[in-house]
């Protein structure tokens, strides 16, 4: 699954600024809209952190609502998931945000 | 691992970015640079706001330039194992490879069947074997291109790992990205798997010579398609009966099969 690529990814950015110091807590920002899995991202972020400076590190995963602004009739809206209409009927929706996948703050001791 | 069908030599990437070939099987390791961050407090809080696909998509924008610059159009082909991508390429090649100036990236985890097969219907062929990973991605397409080389004007042709999921994720600096689905997967594929369908410019829906044997509702995929993509081109062929194939090969000529420099 990509979550993993994605997770070692993290871990490597976390690390080179950790420095060798032990990482405490990351927090990840992954929208509602995004194709990662945040179980998956756990999962796989207790596999990757074993043996190192961030192993036992708490991992908070803020999940946002994506924004939406109708093509049809130009209302913008909240999105919480991939298919959704506008409550004008229709369903093309210009996805303003919702798929980020971010690494926000990092705490070492 | 990337191979080069035509001389058998393999090709690996180093951590500079220099392209090595061997004539020997090699692993295939990523050199990743580590991304930077945008700004840091003191103390023991650092604040990232690092995009974690942003090396990727850095990547990609590097392979958009090296085509857009040689007038190459790049297409990326996905799909579910077995829909029929390997045929359908198989049948463009043969009709239309020679006017396009077609060469295929092929990704699979393992074998060269796929780029076995490319080879003998025609083109040239990189074939890339990802291992355990489930998508191509811009690092591997960059080093695909490189010894590829294709010329000016010509088509590359990236059959992705088969998989509905990840490959929806990952720019590779394509012009385009297509996906084939096939009636015998069921019409509700979409709905399960809206990113990819959200994500590409055509569907190509194929095997349509099964149609009196498979229950498939032509009009509910393609509403359910046309609702999360209203964009779209879907095409409805079958690549071993070789019927539909008018309005795809149209597609890629008009969309730029050969692009003027």
């Amino acid at each position: 699954m990509h979550e993993l690529g994605i997770t070692q990814e993290i871990l490597a950015v976390v690390m080179e600024r950790a420095e060798d110091r032990k990482v405490k807590r990351i927090v990840l920002e992954i929208g509602k809209l995004s194709c990662v899995l945040p179980d998956a991202i756990r999962f796989c972020f207790d596999l990757c952190t074993e043996g190192t400076i961030a192993e036992g590190a708490e991992l908070e995963i803020i999940q946002p609502p994506g924004r939406g602004c109708c093509r049809q009739c130009g209302a913008e809206f909240a999105l919480h998931a991939v298919l959704a209409r506008c409550v004008c009927g229709s369903s093309d929706i210009q996805w303003l945000s919702g798929e980020e996948l971010r690494i926000k703050t990092m705490e070492i001791a | 691992m990337l191979t080069d069908l035509q001389t058998g030599q393999h090709v690996h990437l180093d951590a500079d970015g220099q392209l090595h070939v061997h004539d020997h099987g090699h692993t295939h390791s990523h050199g990743y640079e580590h991304s930077h961050s945008h700004s840091h407090d003191h103390g023991t809080t650092i604040r990232l706001e690092h995009d974690v696909l942003s090396k990727n998509d850095r990547l990609a924008e590097q392979n958009r330039g090296w085509l857009d610059g040689r007038g190459i159009r790049a297409v990326n082909l996905m799909s579910s194992p077995g829909a029929g991508k390997t045929t359908l390429l198989e049948r463009t090649i043969r009709e239309l490879g020679a006017e396009l100036g077609i060469r295929v990236i092929e990704g699979d985890q393992e074998t060269m069947r796929d780029g076995e097969r490319i080879r003998a219907a025609g083109s040239t062929v990189i074939q890339i074997n990802t291992g355990a990973g489930c998508h191509l991605d811009a690092g591997m397409i960059g080093s695909a291109l490189r010894q590829l080389d294709p010329p000016p004007g010509s088509t590359v042709m990236i059959e992705n790992v088969g998989n509905l999921v990840c490959p929806a994720l990952f720019d590779l600096g394509e012009q385009a990205k297509v996906v084939v689905a096939s009636v015998t997967e069921g019409d509700d594929k979409p709905a399960k798997y809206p990113h990819m369908f959200r994500a590409v410019d055509v569907i190509v829906l194929n095997k349509m010579d099964l149609l009196p044997h498979v229950d498939f509702k032509v009009a509910a995929f393609e509403q359910t398609v046309l609702t999360l993509n209203p964009r779209a081109r879907i095409f409805h062929i079958s690549a071993t009966q070789g019927t539909g194939l008018d309005a795809w090969y149209q597609w890629l000529r008009a969309d730029g099969g050969k692009k003027k420099l």
